[in-house]
């Protein structure tokens, strides 16, 4: 019997010729991804508690991300302290406030189909999209991982999530994923292997299918993988990381699976999840009307240069509702800097948006542009937890790039596919 | 070991567990916002000993560490749970704190007194009497709980490593 892409991903880490479903195996890191947060300021104390220090500085890329910008003593503390565990621990591939961590590293070249890559931050899926096994852990469980170059797996089951036809106009990789979320629930993917495929997730370029694999987190999976093909061959080639045997990281014709779902991506509508839950997600049909203050593009789910492209294909030449504030942080510095040559960035500026830095930010809670008491805000990003965003008042929508724009100009939950069709004339 | 019964309901999250707003602070600090979106009470309320029982997916989003933590930190002696979000699990563990997959904590009342024998993953539930069959913990991570988390466990292993 044949393996899936997970199994054989974690076969060649474990140094073992096959793996099956809930095996217990100990596998060597190919990559370990570490941010401001969970990073040097919680795992320092913990490798010098254990008299050691990263096990190949080679293999770890440190982010800064979540306390960024630095507005205050204990942000500039922690800022300080990744800067020097960075040098101390002759950490090369240190990216310093140049965006948000899922996005810097596959855009600088860091990933290859086939790697074993934990992060230090529960969106580490994201990385599933180049056909690597990636998934986020704790800090402790980081500092273990730095200290040693080995994790502790129980081999997952495999879930293929099917999406056959295409995304009509207007309908996107998030939409895809909130209506996911509302059909298997939040632990859908009971931390297991999440695989996606079918013609609907091949047509779509590389950053929409990282929104599916970032979002496998809400699908409570461990990895949401995506199997190399060219798609992901040419970008891997224009980050710098070319690949000449993507062929390999595919799950074998044979290869067996536990759940088996088939989606229509041709019948999906843009989706939007109500308060407080991304399964909360309905066609925005249902919530269209509902008046909203804020109207936010950001984060690693909702805010990379595809992102910004869908929302500015809504906003061109239109202005966000005079009550609302519109709310942009491009992901990566990157993404921002192409955005601002093609234009992108331009249109939604015009309409009236304001740029935050390139940085978590309000998606993770952090800094000065918290939601307010009993704000109603729809936001691109990937939860709408109760207080997550801000005040425990705040009532958080998700909706895609596109929805978020079109909301923001009606000063209301809108369906964007009319701004599109009208842009088309 | 066993304890008072705190009852929350299917996906209580870390952004329940630990805030954001708290996380530049120490974890004493956080630990007092613990679960107060959900039970503003709870942290003023919970004793050491005490066990947190739950639905499924608890834990459920971020991996910040500090949601497990904040649990330990407020004494909490086990959490027994339908389901857990995978990463808080891990985390748990790592940090040392007992966490149970038990299928049956419905029947686990608010304030109920509830043991947990973590080497044959059983919950009693001493105020009904009934005893519920939860999964048992693989045994190296019984030993690493033993060793009271991760980092102890890794420091024994480790001066085992020079000493031979």
């Amino acid at each position: 019997m044949g393996m899936t892409l997970s199994e054989k991903i974690i076969a060649r880490a474990a140094g073992r010729t096959s793996v099956a479903p809930g095996e217990i195996v100990t596998c060597s890191i190919d990559l370990a991804m570490i941010h401001d947060s969970g990073g040097p300021r919680r795992v320092e104390p913990i490798l010098k508690r254990l008299g050691v220090g990263v096990w190949n500085p080679d293999r770890v890329v440190l982010i800064t991300d979540h306390y960024v910008p630095a507005t205050d003593d204990e942000s500039r503390r922690i800022q300080s302290i990744t800067r020097r565990f960075a040098a101390d621990q002759a950490i090369t591939n240190f990216y310093d406030q140049q965006g948000i961590c899922h996005v810097v590293l596959p855009e600088r070249g860091h990933l290859r189909p086939g790697m074993l890559v934990v992060g230090g931050d529960s969106h580490s899926p994201t990385g599933g999209a180049f056909a690597a096994y990636m998934f986020g852990v704790g800090a402790t469980e980081m500092a273990g991982v730095l200290a040693t170059g080995e994790i502790w797996l129980r081999v997952p089951e495999t879930i293929r999530i099917d999406w056959t036809g295409r995304l009509s106009r207007g309908v996107s990789a998030k939409d895809m994923m909130l209506h996911l979320c509302a059909r298997l629930g939040m632990d859908g993917g009971r931390y297991q292997a999440i695989e996606y495929s079918g013609e609907g997730v091949r047509a779509l370029p590389m950053q929409e299918r990282m929104t599916l694999s970032n979002m496998a987190a809400e699908l409570g999976a461990q990895a949401g993988l995506i199997e190399a093909d060219e798609t992901t061959a040419k970008y891997l080639n224009a980050a710098g990381a070319p690949v000449d045997r993507s062929a390999d990281w595919r799950s074998d014709a044979d290869s067996r699976v536990s759940e088996h779902h088939v989606f229509d991506a041709s019948a999906l509508e843009p989706q939007v999840a109500a308060p407080h839950s991304p399964a909360n997600a309905a066609p925005v049909t249902e919530l269209a009307g509902t008046k909203i203050d804020i109207a936010y593009i950001g984060a690693c789910t909702g805010a990379k240069l595809e992102d910004l492209r869908m929302a500015a294909e809504v906003l061109r030449g239109r202005k966000a509702a005079q009550h609302v504030a519109l709310i942009c942080a491009p992901a990566s510095l990157r993404d921002q800097e192409i955005a601002q040559a093609e234009g992108t960035l331009g249109a939604i500026v015009e309409a009236g948006a304001r740029l935050l830095p390139n940085a978590c930010g309000i998606c993770a809670g952090y800094g000065e542009d918290r939601f307010g008491e009993d704000v109603v805000a729809i936001s691109s990003t990937a939860r709408n937890f109760k207080g997550r965003m801000g005040a425990a008042s705040s009532k958080v929508y998700l909706g895609s790039p596109y929805t978020t724009a079109a909301s923001a100009i009606e000063g209301r939950i809108a369906d964007p596919r009319p701004y599109l069709l009208r842009g088309k004339a | 070991m066993s304890g008072r019964a705190f009852v929350f309901g299917d996906n209580i999250d870390t952004d329940a567990l630990a805030p954001g707003r708290y996380m530049k602070g120490s974890i004493e600090e956080l630990a007092q916002h613990c679960l107060e979106a959900v039970a503003p009470t709870f942290a003023k309320q919970v004793r050491p000993g005490d066990v947190v029982v739950a639905g499924r997916n608890f834990g459920m989003g971020s991996s910040r560490e500090q949601a497990a933590q904040a649990l330990k930190m407020l004494g909490v002696s086990a959490v027994i749970a339908k389901s857990f979000g995978g990463i808080f699990y891990r985390n748990a563990l790592n940090l040392g704190l007992p966490v149970v997959v038990c299928a049956e904590t419905d029947s686990i009342s608010e304030g109920d007194i509830v043991g947990v024998d973590l080497a044959c993953g059983m919950v009693t539930n001493e105020t009904s009497g009934r005893v519920l069959t939860g999964e048992r913990l693989p045994a190296f991570l019984l030993d690493m709980l033993a060793d009271g988390g991760l980092v102890p466990h890794l420091e024994k292993k480790f001066a085992r490593q020079r000493a031979s």
